[in-house]
């Protein structure tokens, strides 16, 4: 037996020119989930085919990779996606986000502010924002297309009145361009600023649920709120243990089993450059 | 003709005549022995174990072959083999904290102390078919890691009382292979059919709790997969001696919970053992467990997956094959009476 060769960044031609006809149709429509026809890749669904079959789609032997999972380079999953796109498209790939063109990321968004010469994709677990409030997809896209809302609202509202505050901290919904409400994928609420007005075109694909949105450069985010209870995230009481930034988002790391914990950036690359030297 | 049911007996023995050369194959090609399914199909080995609730992975290596690969019928071979055997006792809890761990990884924290072991795993691998596995250079071994002391992921969590404590009772469990299951069941009742149940079925209802039917918000606080011992109190001794050591795999999975009544938020458990390494059963049966505890929590019962007696009655795959199976077997006399019945309510509808 012997095995095929690999075309391009694993995907056939069609099949990519497919993928860039969904991307094409949600940059245009900001926030709006297209369906397209996710394919099987090498990796299990659930561990970013989607946010792979879009990287695949777009891009091009020039491209610089970097792939984050966590805001980690080194996480497993991280690791293995970036070593599948040299092997099947021989990309050059970094761990500098400034020296990046795209972006793949799992549940973060870097921490260095991105350019417009650069594309983030996002691997999406549930692309759907109302799902836990209404299982049946029929039903969500009916909501989506009359811009009917409500229950999310009332979902909010009764965290408020139950907790005096909003019970959702990653997967925050956001309402993109005034029009979609959008789930930004597992990204912590700490993140949501970063999808406001960015630079970066911002694309999300969701393989095992066949969905990509998009949010195009430059496009207002608005997180959901109500006025007499804004938007608004938290930090932590301490600057990371390495790098000693307050700004960052930090993992809460477990030294022993006696309840010692240390606090580090989750975004590994952002730490590495602001160490003392 | 099929009309040869009566004198069905030569007709029998001509199809298991059939079957034997069937399971055989081209003679010209090795027979392979129940060592090498053992050794080199180790995980569906794993899963016969489990679904057919017999911990020896001979007979389970034997029960594959035998069924020419069918996991479901090699699990009903097990099984059917599991009644011939005498019972002479339960063993002690088994000790899974002090298990010798080739793989233990959390989802929840990046680090932890003793360490993220990858292990043996499918996870991160591309899924590329290695064509030269056909005829492979002997495998390297891999350096066996030393053993370092493990504490549990989840009970770090509760020292600040983030989580809530692990349930325990000295109460002696029940056993559905003993007295049959009613309804409300307890949940030592509820995680023992879930560990006889269908691997397929556990993880398309686990699956369907992820995807807004009884969500519960579930993060892998710990799957460690390795040997524990188990031992045993034999009536005449009067203390426990080790008989053996068993392969499992244990996943606890972390789940959000806002409170309710009196109960502050905090995070719940879900709990998933099985034997050997199927990861995947365990983390399925964990997040089944957490969605069947939704009467307990107070929380409002929607999605089938809460739906205690649903999720139960239907897990037991040799139960359900057998009865879907079964409208193979011959149904004339009641599909007589079907069609008389039909054939008069048709003449009934065609009056004016």
């Amino acid at each position: 037996m012997s095995g095929p060769a690999y075309n391009f960044a694993y995907l056939n031609e069609q099949t990519k020119k497919m993928v860039r006809r969904a991307i094409l149709k949600a940059v245009a429509i900001p926030g709006y989930q297209v369906p397209f026809a996710s394919r099987e890749l090498p990796m299990p669904y659930g561990w970013g085919t989607g946010g792979v079959q879009v990287t695949a789609a777009i891009l091009t032997p020039d491209d610089t990779l970097k792939v984050i999972d966590q805001g980690a380079d080194d996480t497993t999953n991280a690791v293995s996606i970036r070593s599948f796109f040299s092997k099947v498209a021989g990309v050059e790939t970094t761990e500098d986000t400034d020296s990046a063109s795209i972006i793949q990321t799992r549940h973060r968004i870097p921490e260095t502010p991105l350019r417009e010469d650069q594309i983030l994709v996002y691997q999406v677990p549930i692309p759907e924002p109302l799902r836990f409030l209404e299982p049946r997809e029929t039903e969500t896209r009916k909501m989506h297309a009359l811009e009917e809302y409500g229950i999310m609202h009332v979902k909010l509202y009764e965290d408020i009145a139950q907790h005096g505050e909003i019970a959702t901290s990653y997967a925050y919904p956001a309402k993109v361009n005034g029009r979609y409400v959008f789930d930004p994928s597992p990204i912590p609420k700490f993140d949501n600023p970063k999808l406001d007005n960015s630079p970066a075109l911002q694309l999300f694909g969701a393989g095992r649920e066949k969905r990509i949105y998009a949010v195009p450069p430059y496009t207002a985010v608005k997180s959901l709120d109500f006025e007499d209870h804004p938007f608004s995230v938290s930090g932590w009481d301490k600057p990371c243990a390495i790098c000693g930034s307050t700004t960052s988002y930090l993992d809460e790391v477990v030294i022993d089993d006696q309840g010692g914990r240390m606090f580090v950036c989750s975004d590994t690359d952002y730490c590495k450059k602001r160490r003392p030297a | 003709m099929y009309v040869a049911v009566k004198g069905g007996e030569k007709a029998i023995a001509a199809a298991h005549k059939l079957l034997a050369e069937e399971r055989r194959g081209d003679s010209a090609i090795p027979a392979i022995s129940t060592a090498q399914i053992s050794e080199q199909l180790s995980l569906g080995v794993d899963r016969v174990m489990n679904e057919g609730t017999l911990y020896d992975r001979e007979w389970a290596a034997l029960a594959i072959k035998q069924a020419r690969g069918d996991l479901i019928e090699a699990i009903f071979l097990l099984r059917a083999a599991r009644t011939t055997l005498s019972r002479f006792g339960y063993c002690e809890p088994l000790d899974t904290s002090a298990i010798q761990a080739k793989r233990r990884i959390s989802a929840a924290f990046k680090d932890i102390p003793g360490g993220q072991v990858l292990g043996p795993t499918f996870d991160y691998s591309h899924r590329l078919l290695e064509f030269e596995l056909d005829a492979p250079p002997p495998a390297e071994v891999a350096a066996a890691a030393e053993a370092v002391a493990m504490p549990r992921v989840l009970e770090l969590l509760g020292h600040e009382g983030l989580i809530e404590p692990a349930s325990a009772s000295d109460a002696a469990p029940g056993d559905l292979t003993e007295d049959p299951l009613e309804f409300p069941a307890s949940r030592d009742l509820r995680l023992q059919n879930l560990a006889r149940g269908d691997e397929g079925y556990l993880l398309a209802l686990a699956y369907s709790t992820q995807r807004g039917y009884g969500r519960s918000h579930p993060f892998a606080g710990e799957i460690r997969h390795g040997h524990v011992e188990v031992s045993f109190i034999p009536e005449e001794l009067g203390f426990a001696v080790t008989i053996g050591e068993i392969a499992i795999t244990e996943c606890e999975m972390i789940n959000q919970f806002k409170g309710s009544g009196g109960v502050p938020p905090q995070f719940t458990r879900g709990y998933g053992l099985v034997f050997g390494q199927c990861e995947r059963k365990a983390m399925s049966m964990a997040l089944l467990d957490r969605s069947l505890r939704a009467g307990e929590l107070g929380e409002e019962r929607v999605a089938p997956a809460q739906d205690e007696e649903f999720v139960l009655s239907h897990s037991d795959n040799v139960q359900a094959t057998g009865f879907v199976e079964h409208l193979k077997l011959p149904h004339y006399v009641d599909f007589q009476s079907e069609l008389q019945l039909i054939r008069r309510l048709r003449k009934g509808g065609e009056k004016p």
